[in-house]
């Protein structure tokens, strides 16, 4: 009883609070807006053109309404023709979305500009810098995702892990050494990552928050990952090593998924260059990944399924991303999905410091100065090969 | 130029865009194929509404491969615009006529600038300033020598004069600071000078932002007929012109003949076979240093400014600058629909394009 009327006694000003708020937004609703102007100036229109599908003959957009105001799609111009179209019959409110249908006779590797001329006599503009069928997801099409996501992220991660017995001779300092690599591996992924994510919500026209979506995607991937690793040492126990690999499998497995997700979008509008280069470069690329994961594993000895396990946690979510990327082109969600990847990098970074301290606690000696070193320029190097 | 050049698209690290430049209109025969049926099957006729007789038939510009339109199907409300492009065709405002002491025709106009909300292309509003509630402003006509007095009421929120070409007096010239010089909203004057030279003409406002002034709708066709006469013809009025609907002065979005783009592909101008058809064309486009005018199937006598009896030129193809225009008289051999646009043809696709439809 006692506990129930002091949990009232908590709750009871807080409700009352909560519908005094409430009485008073109602009224500042009722009332409030009255007391201000409307807007001196022309209503807002901004669209978006958040998905391209082209098929023989049509060109399909997905428009968002990403203006304070609602926008009505009057009529289209394309490369300065007008052109029939459907859809967008009515008026779009902020947020909301059309798809418009455009019966032109598109040709395919030539670029597009759509204008879509506004009821107010405003011109919003898509450009489709070389047109290129959009692929049918079809059973050939996801095998060719899987295929992509394979070659750029299992494979890759689980030839580094090959290099687990190497590690396992090289001594306390040498794993120091490793992990310090690995720090700067990870840290170029990570500003490598921001900066494309950045440059994608950029281009999406930022209905949902653009830039902000990135950093929102970072910091919740970095506190759910932060959650995970407690939860990991608590329940199970485990330590050091494997919870470190774990982790360390999650952040790059969120990172391969936007990876994949770049690739998948750069194959669907027909910019991905295929064959060798995408391939080896990608491999030698990713390779780097699985050193990572193994490293903090040289001082025991897990058995094939974990090690597959951590390989799989690591490069599967590329062929997930891939597949996302080839059906929803949407840059919105690609810049939110990278954030999260340099979240969970920049967590798992977070974890690994502590391992590369010396005895006496000291991070940045000669030697771990030059694995970061290392770490830094081999995924700058290695990432010139690599075009997506 | 319809618009400014899309921005570069930014091209950095990890995405690489390929610009393949090239004639993006032609269209591979088989996308086009495929692309056509809804098209066609939606094409419908853009006639409903109409005050006039001129129903006429929508000609085969589906979208696609057979050519630019707006939404199929739609159309603006002429009735809620106050004026119809078809009539504007054969619309000449001859003033109330008098006799003077000197037995000379005096020739009296009442004109009204105002601020008009048009609807330009379907869904489209624009927010005009016009002559007379219309786009292009009325057609003043007369005969050399007459006496000619307008009387202009500003009933616009805005300042603006009639600036007519001709010879006249420089106060009567419809600039500021000459005679009355700019007419404040609410304000009138009266211009009066004698009609001369005999030809084909235009006046606009002549108020600064000369440009916007001009392309928000202020200019109309002034027809000075040569004392004898020409030889009687089916006469038709046709005034280029552009509509900048995003204000930026860098081109237009639209372009339109007396009015509304694309209006002649709903409702073609209807004319006889074998007659003579004399067509009073005035370029006022604004923005874009020149325009064109091409006839299908048939080649007409050019008169440049109407001001010699004598064509200069037997063409299918002429072209004038901003402020010029010309008389193109022409028969048509033979029945049947022929278009006739811009030949700077993004401003045919932009709705500087129409039909004649010859029948017996």
């Amino acid at each position: 009883m006692t506990t129930t009327s002091s949990n009232l006694r908590t709750w009871a000003p807080a409700a009352g609070v909560v519908a005094l708020i409430a009485l008073t937004l109602t009224a500042l609703a009722v009332l409030g807006g009255r007391t201000l102007p409307d807007r001196a100036g022309p209503p807002i229109e901004e669209l978006a053109v958040e998905q391209t599908v082209l098929t023989p003959g049509e060109i399909e957009l997905t428009v968002r309404n990403t203006g304070a105001d609602p926008v009505r799609e009057a009529q289209v111009f394309v490369n300065d023709a007008y052109v029939d179209f459907s859809g967008g019959a009515t008026a779009i409110d902020r947020l909301e979305t059309s798809t418009l249908r455009l019966h032109y006779p598109w040709h395919a590797q030539q670029p597009y500009a759509i204008s879509i001329l506004t009821s107010t006599g405003a011109v919003l503009e898509h450009e489709i810098p070389a047109a290129v069928a959009t692929p049918q997801p079809d059973g050939g099409f996801f095998g060719l995702m899987t295929l992509l996501g394979t070659y750029v992220g299992i494979i890759p991660v689980v030839l580094g892990m090959l290099f687990l017995p190497t590690l396992r001779r090289i001594g306390a300092r040498g794993v120091r050494v490793l992990l310090a690599v690995t720090v700067g591996l990870l840290a170029f992924l990570a500003v490598d990552a921001t900066l494309d994510a950045f440059e994608l919500a950029k281009e999406s026209g930022g209905a949902f928050g653009g830039p902000a979506l990135v950093v929102l995607g970072g910091l919740l991937a970095f506190l759910a990952l932060s959650a995970i690793d407690h939860r990991l040492s608590r329940d199970r126990g485990e330590t050091g090593g494997l919870r470190l690999a774990l982790l360390i499998s999650i952040g790059i497995g969120l990172h391969n998924l936007g990876e994949g997700l770049a690739i998948g979008t750069a194959y669907a509008v027909g910019e991905l260059a295929l064959g060798v280069t995408l391939v080896v470069g990608f491999a030698i690329h990713n390779t780097t990944e699985g050193l990572a994961i193994v490293s903090p594993l040289t001082r025991r000895r897990p058995p094939l399924g974990t090690l597959l396990g951590l390989g799989a946690i690591a490069g599967a979510p590329a062929i997930l991303g891939a597949v996302i990327g080839g059906t929803v082109s949407n840059p919105e969600l690609s810049g939110f999905l990278l954030g999260i990847g340099v979240g969970a990098i920049a967590q798992v970074i977070v974890q690994l410091v502590p391992a590369v301290r010396d005895k006496a606690g000291r991070l940045l000696d000669p030697a771990t100065v030059g694995g970061a070193t290392a770490g830094l320029l081999a995924m700058y190097l290695t990432g010139l090969l690599v075009t997506a | 130029m319809s618009t400014p050049e899309p921005p570069e698209h930014e091209n950095t690290g990890s995405s690489r865009r390929r610009f393949l430049l090239g004639g993006a209109l032609a269209g591979t025969a088989g996308a086009a194929a495929l692309g056509l049926g809804g098209a066609l099957t939606a094409s419908a006729e853009g006639t409903r509404g109409t005050p006039t007789g001129h129903g006429g038939h929508s000609s085969a510009h589906g979208g696609g491969v057979t050519g630019p339109t707006f939404r199929t199907g739609s159309t603006v409300d002429h009735t809620a615009n106050g004026f119809h492009p078809t009539d504007v065709l054969r619309d000449f405002d001859y003033g109330r006529t008098s006799r003077m002491a000197d037995g000379r025709t005096l020739r009296e106009w009442d004109i009204y600038a105002s601020d008009e909300d048009i609807e330009i292309a379907p869904g489209v509003t624009f927010p005009a300033w016009t002559f007379d509630s219309r786009i292009p402003g009325p057609t003043l006509r007369c005969t050399e020598g007459d006496r000619l007095r307008v009387r202009f009421h500003n009933g616009s929120a805005h300042p603006h004069t009639m600036h007519f070409h001709g010879i006249h007096p420089a106060e009567m010239d419809g600039v500021p600071g000459a005679g009355d010089g700019v007419i404040e909203p609410g304000g009138s004057t009266v211009y009066e000078f004698d009609a001369e030279p005999f030809g084909l003409h235009l006046y606009h406002c002549h108020v600064g932002p000369l440009a916007e002034h001009i392309a928000r709708g202020m200019y109309g066709t002034f027809i000075v007929d040569p004392k004898q006469g020409r030889p009687d013809a089916d006469e038709l009025v046709m005034v280029m012109h552009g509509y900048n609907t995003t204000f930026d002065g860098e081109g237009n979005q639209l372009y339109a003949v007396n009015g509304i783009p694309f209006h002649y592909m709903h409702e073609p101008v209807r004319v006889r076979r074998g007659e003579l058809v004399r067509v009073y064309l005035v370029n006022a486009l604004e923005y874009d240093p020149i325009n064109s005018f091409h006839l299908h199937g048939n080649f007409f006598d050019y008169y440049p400014t109407g001001t010699r009896l004598e064509p200069s030129e037997f063409t299918d193809t002429i072209v004038q600058a901003q402020g010029q225009r010309g008389i193109c008289e022409m028969r048509f051999k033979y029945p049947g629909q022929f278009m006739f646009h811009a030949h700077k043809t993004e401003f045919a696709e932009l709705g500087w394009m129409g039909m004649f439809e010859v029948v017996e």
